[in-house]
């Protein structure tokens, strides 16, 4: 676990921060600039002292105001990637790899050699930061803190800096730590699509407090949050797993409480956690089951709750999932089309999917391995 | 020019050795109040501040007579140096060491303190993060960053404390083979009838000595400066 209950003033400013998160996966702080996001890490890291509170990550305590503890950043073993890089200009690639990696030191859990395969960097290693592109810098930055082997990954906005292209290159990498590392990590961004394809867990910080702790999917959803989660485009965000390919039409079938979705092929064996996300917008509504359409995702589904309309759309939650297990989508249709099939809460409907975008979900969250310990 | 006379020879021998001393002596109490003028926080900060940076503004005589009253014999410092360690700094190199050092430690503060304050702390931070401790930290990262303003405080050194007269003469008079060095030793020929040719000849070896020493640094700097900005 990570607990994390501060306090500091930083002149006008306070933040005043208090929550748990799990401390598996990818646990994402999203808020706009000024939020106090990364005033947040900087605590978490021992960069900056809270004016009161306790920090504690894994059982370990690593600030206590009470009882008078605050362990130095050097040994709080957590691993931080700057939105800037802050490569040594003054050492090769090599040797910014090799800083925090002191001979002796615990064994080297992950060697050199992995991380510079995993990272891609066998070729930059000679070169000088200076000569690097951004996107290099940012990767090697990653090698650098992995290769002091944290117990925790600070990530604060690593793609900020980054044009799409270099984003999309780093992304990937992102991804690897996550699925074949499992190293916890809490990413700092304020790009809520960078965070609905990593995270797992989300927490919504508003003006220097925490609006919000929750599974991404759950937080996205929820209609009180829109003003927080807003910039990115409305839709639900669904677990389910690969549960059948269909060879013959180049189709996968994926299972979620409630019923599967058919997607074109992915690549991914059965029972592989994945992540479906449906745009509000790729959903249409009906009030009787159709036939003779080609849509292939039809679900039962149940109006929960109506977003106040924004003329000419309003946007409608529906659950398809099981009474026991609820899930939910989002419904993109026209105020008017809202007004004449008569929807509002408790409202029986079909909602009808038109494209479906997949993310390998992590697996920190959704399959434990049978007496695995926390990795903390 | 024809070959240097034994005279030159000795000043030249002797400048270089109280320069190169006087340097290595005061470079680390240099580095360390620079530290403290651009990274500490304490009460009495603006004395320090002062304090280094009189011998830039005093007469050199009243700094060379500071010295002799406080080194001397039997001065309070000088007196309880030699009663301890048996050192003296009255009227040898060593004292002219020392009153070069004193008179140039402002310039190579300055120069040092310059430059540390353009090191970027957020380097510092990251390294701290990657577990290195604070000694670590400005061992491997403060240090080799602002080693162009180190150098440049040390080649500025130099060229002061080659260059230093008045102090000197004032603290360790001008004795030859002991602590007359070349501004003194030229000091000497133009109070003599007849020496102009051999002061000339003093006077255009400080120049080229002055010259190798700013050459030689500008160079060095350049190369620094390449490392500093990661490329290269």
């Amino acid at each position: 676990m990570i607990e994390i209950d501060v306090e500091k003033r930083l002149g006008a400013f306070l933040l005043e921060a208090r929550f748990a998160a799990p401390a598996t996966g990818i646990t994402a702080l999203f808020g706009r600039s000024g939020a106090g996001k990364t005033t947040l890490v900087n605590l978490l890291a021992g960069l900056e002292r809270p004016d009161r509170g306790r920090i504690a990550v894994g059982g370990a305590v690593l600030f206590s105001a009470d009882e008078g503890i605050d362990v130095p950043p050097e040994r709080r073993r957590l691993g931080y990637v700057f939105q800037e890089g802050r490569l040594f200009p003054h050492y090769s690639v090599r040797s910014n790899l090799t800083y925090g990696r002191r001979s002796g030191a615990r064994g080297g859990a992950i060697g050199f050699d992995a991380v510079v395969a995993l990272l891609g960097l066998a070729a930059l290693l000679d070169r000088r930061p200076g000569d690097l592109s951004g996107g290099e810098k940012q990767r090697v930055a990653i090698g650098r803190a992995l290769l002091a082997e944290p117990r925790l990954l600070l990530m604060d906005e690593p793609l900020a800096s980054l044009d799409a292209p270099r984003k999309a290159e780093i992304l990937p990498f992102i991804e690897k730590l996550r699925d074949e590392l499992r190293l916890p990590i809490i990413y700092v961004s304020h790009a809520m699509e960078e965070i609905v394809r990593l995270a797992d867990t989300l927490v919504l910080m508003s003006e220097g407090r925490i609006a919000a702790v929750g599974p991404v999917e759950e937080l996205t959803s929820r209609l009180d949050l829109r003003p927080l989660t807003g910039r990115y485009e409305a839709g639900a965000v669904i677990r389910a797993t690969v549960a059948g390919h269909d060879v013959t039409y180049g189709l996968s079938e994926l299972a979620f409480p409630g019923g599967r979705l058919r997607v074109s092929h992915v690549a991914l064996p059965l029972g592989t956690p994945v992540r479906a996300r449906i745009r509000a917008r790729d959903v249409a509504l009906a009030t009787t089951r159709p036939s003779g359409i080609s849509f292939r995702n039809i679900f039962a589904a149940r109006v929960t709750e109506i977003a106040p309309e924004r003329v000419p759309i309003v946007d409608v939650r529906l659950d398809i999932g099981t009474p026991a297990q609820p899930v939910a989508l989002w419904a993109r249709v026209t105020a008017r089309a809202a007004h004449e099939l008569g929807l509002a809460p408790g409202r029986e409907v079909f909602a009808l999917v038109k494209t479906v975008a997949l993310d390998r979900a992590s697996y920190g969250r959704y399959d434990p391995a049978p007496g695995e310990d926390d990795p903390l | 020019m024809p070959a240097l006379t034994p005279l030159e020879i000795e000043a030249l021998r002797l400048s270089l050795r109280v320069g190169v001393v006087s340097v290595a002596a005061s470079l680390p109490f240099g580095l360390a109040v620079a530290w403290l003028l651009a990274r500490g926080q304490f009460p009495g900060k603006v004395v320090l501040d002062g304090l280094v940076h009189l011998p830039l503004v005093l007469p050199p005589v009243v700094v060379g007579y500071a010295l002799l009253v406080l080194f001397g014999r039997h001065g309070p410092v000088g007196g309880w140096l030699y009663d301890t360690f048996g050192v003296t700094f009255a009227f040898n190199w060593k004292g002219a060491a020392l009153a070069a050092a004193v008179m140039a430690f402002p310039l190579m503060v300055r120069a040092m303190r310059l430059s540390l304050e353009l090191v970027d702390r957020r380097l510092e931070a990251a390294a701290r993060t990657l577990g290195a401790g604070r000694l670590r930290v400005f061992l491997t990262i403060t240090v080799p960053l602002m080693a162009p303003g180190i150098l440049a405080g040390a080649i500025l050194g130099f060229a002061r404390s080659i260059s230093e007269f008045g102090a000197t003469i004032t603290f360790v008079s001008n004795i030859p083979g002991e602590t007359r060095t070349l501004p003194l030793a030229l000091y000497a020929l133009t109070q003599a009838p007849g020496g102009e040719t051999a002061a000339w000849r003093l006077a255009l070896l400080s120049v080229l000595l002055a010259m190798a020493a700013l050459v030689a640094s500008e160079l060095l700097a350049r190369r620094l400066d390449r490392r500093v900005r990661g490329v290269g």
